[in-house]
């Protein structure tokens, strides 16, 4: 197991290293994921992420923050401290919030209202580089997707706010800005296109929406860390040539509805395992 | 050719903006211009533009890069009208410093700030170009053997200057950055990029 790991490790670092065997090692890097892959299905706690979800239900229950409170009041949806079940009917929208929120956004709002952290504070280095573990916050959401493994993405966008917060999220999908003029169409708008040699998802069709929204968050083997939804957000956004996207955002959570109301019916798969 | 190709992508844009704007709910563009303006709080200043959008962005955005014609024309007069010429007349400059450039995806990032060096035109992160690199995107045509199927006409080099200068000017709303009007790349810079493409030395065209 260790030294099958190891191995798509060396392969995804070797990948990065030559141009001109790139193909064939990529063609090894995407071949050892998928033997990586068969083996978490026949051996589920080999997946890395899981010591993050392991460590985030710990977090969960830990009183912490200057209320020194733990988080199990917070009511992701289907009521105070239930987990269970809840990632699937995410994001939402939460009268006590008056806003539609997905799972980091909800988390954000119990650590500050609960644990009585301080929103800025939270926010500010949210993302982990390469290399480091995934922050408290990405822990957290880790468990709370795994706890949700195996279901369908079954959010109801039923209420006016949250079908406006589809169609806002639509809207960002294809609103270009920044000097390269990209949106998200731009990548992610048509099916088996490659920015060099990474294979961009079809992220406006259902079936490519079904496939990869249910794998995050995801254990990234490039950058050997949990990486979250949000963080997804974040990053492309930076290939955009954006600023820097604030985590918990209108604008991320609007995103993170579009793509999970597109993968609606689609099944959980967290966390998921990515190049 | 080049008139098949605008007959095609008008017959395609009058299809597709139709049945793009029937399916979309509305959504009122200044609230999510106030999104946006609230997401990005650590903008520095000056990367306010890169949270608003110009004409042309706002055009392709609300209709799924396939505007009617009579935008279409807008944006192509438009866009045209902001290519600016080399002052000395010459388009094609040095096709090493173009293959560099074509490989260089440096720049512009908010982890490239301030800039550290000269931005890159990353053009292997869509297009197929050399046929040594094997590691090349897919968002755009293949570039192999540009100049040579084009018979190195010194025409072909202005209309490739103009090409890369702002993309629109020939297709609107291309998927292809406006690398002279949106500031990503110099003069000099596009020139080396047309020589790598154009000129008969360069090994794409071997
Ligand atoms: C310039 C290209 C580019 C743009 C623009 C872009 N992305 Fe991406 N996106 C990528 C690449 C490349 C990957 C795969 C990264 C990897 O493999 O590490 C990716 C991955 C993703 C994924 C994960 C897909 C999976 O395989 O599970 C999601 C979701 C996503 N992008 C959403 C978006 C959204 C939403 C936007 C707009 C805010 C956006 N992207 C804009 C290039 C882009
Ligand atoms: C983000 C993607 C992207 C990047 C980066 C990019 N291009 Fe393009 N390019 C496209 C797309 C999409 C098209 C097709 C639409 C069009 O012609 O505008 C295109 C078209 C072209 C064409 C016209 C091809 C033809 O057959 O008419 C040329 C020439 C070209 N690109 C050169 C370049 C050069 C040189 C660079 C780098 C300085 C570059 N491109 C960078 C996406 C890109």
């Amino acid at each position: 197991m260790q030294a099958l790991f190891s191995m798509l490790i060396v392969a995804a670092c070797a990948m990065f290293a030559t141009a001109n065997t790139v193909s064939a090692q990529d063609a090894e890097t995407e071949k050892a994921i998928e033997k990586y892959r068969a083996m978490l299905r026949e051996d589920p706690w080999s997946n890395p992420g899981l010591l993050d979800a392991d460590r985030g239900e710990a977090l969960w229950k830990t009183a912490r923050g200057p209320s020194k409170a733990s988080l199990e009041k917070c009511d992701l949806g289907k009521g105070p401290g239930i987990v269970d079940g809840a990632f699937a009917e995410l994001p939402r929208y939460f009268d006590d919030a008056k806003q539609v929120m997905d799972v980091e956004a909800r988390l954000l709002w119990c650590m500050e209202k609960l644990q009585g952290f301080t929103r800025a504070d939270v926010v500010k280095r949210i993302h982990p580089g390469g290399g480091a573990p995934v922050k408290e916050l990405g822990a957290i959401a880790t468990w709370i997707a795994n706890k949700s493994s195996g279901m369908k993405f079954a959010a109801k966008f039923d209420k006016p706010q949250e079908k406006e917060v589809v169609a806002v999220g639509d809207n960002l999908f294809h609103r270009r800005s920044g000097p390269f003029d990209f949106s998200c169409s731009t990548c992610h708008a048509a099916e088996g296109l490659r920015i060099r040699l990474q294979g961009l998802p079809f992220l406006e069709n259902k079936e490519a929406a079904k496939k990869v929204v249910g794998e995050w968050p995801a254990y990234r083997v490039s950058s050997t860390h949990v990486m979250t939804m949000q963080h997804r957000m974040y990053d492309c956004y930076w290939q955009m040539r954006m600023p820097e996207l604030e985590m918990g955002s209108d604008v991320s959570v609007a995103l993170i509805a579009y793509l999970t109301k597109n993968a609606e019916g689609g099944e959980i798969n967290a966390p998921g395992l990515k190049r | 050719m080049k008139k098949t190709t605008l007959l095609i992508a008008a017959f395609v844009v009058g299809i597709t903006s139709a049945a793009w704007s029937q399916q979309k709910p509305a959504v009122d563009p200044a609230k999510v211009d106030a999104m946006v303006k609230k997401a990005f709080p650590g903008a520095p200043e000056d990367w306010a533009p890169r949270l608003s959008q110009d004409e042309t962005m706002k055009v392709c955005s609300a209709t799924g890069n396939s505007p009617p014609k009579a935008q279409a024309d807008a944006i192509m007069k438009r866009e045209r009208a902001s290519i600016e010429y080399p002052a000395d007349g010459k388009f094609v400059g040095d096709w090493k410093k173009g293959e560099a450039l074509a490989q260089n995806g440096y720049g512009m990032r908010f982890t490239d700030y301030p800039p550290a060096r000269a931005t890159g035109g990353n053009c292997y992160a869509c297009h197929q170009i050399s046929a040594k690199e094997l590691s090349y995107g897919t968002l755009g045509p293949s570039l192999q053997q540009y100049g040579k199927l084009r018979d190195f006409k010194e025409a072909e080099a202005k209309i490739l200057y103009e090409k890369i200068y702002n993309s629109h000017a020939t297709i609107p709303c291309s998927n292809m950055p406006r690398f002279g009007s949106n500031k990503i790349l110099t003069i000099d810079q596009i020139k080396d990029a047309v020589a790598l493409l154009m000129d008969p030395e360069s090994p794409i065209n071997k």
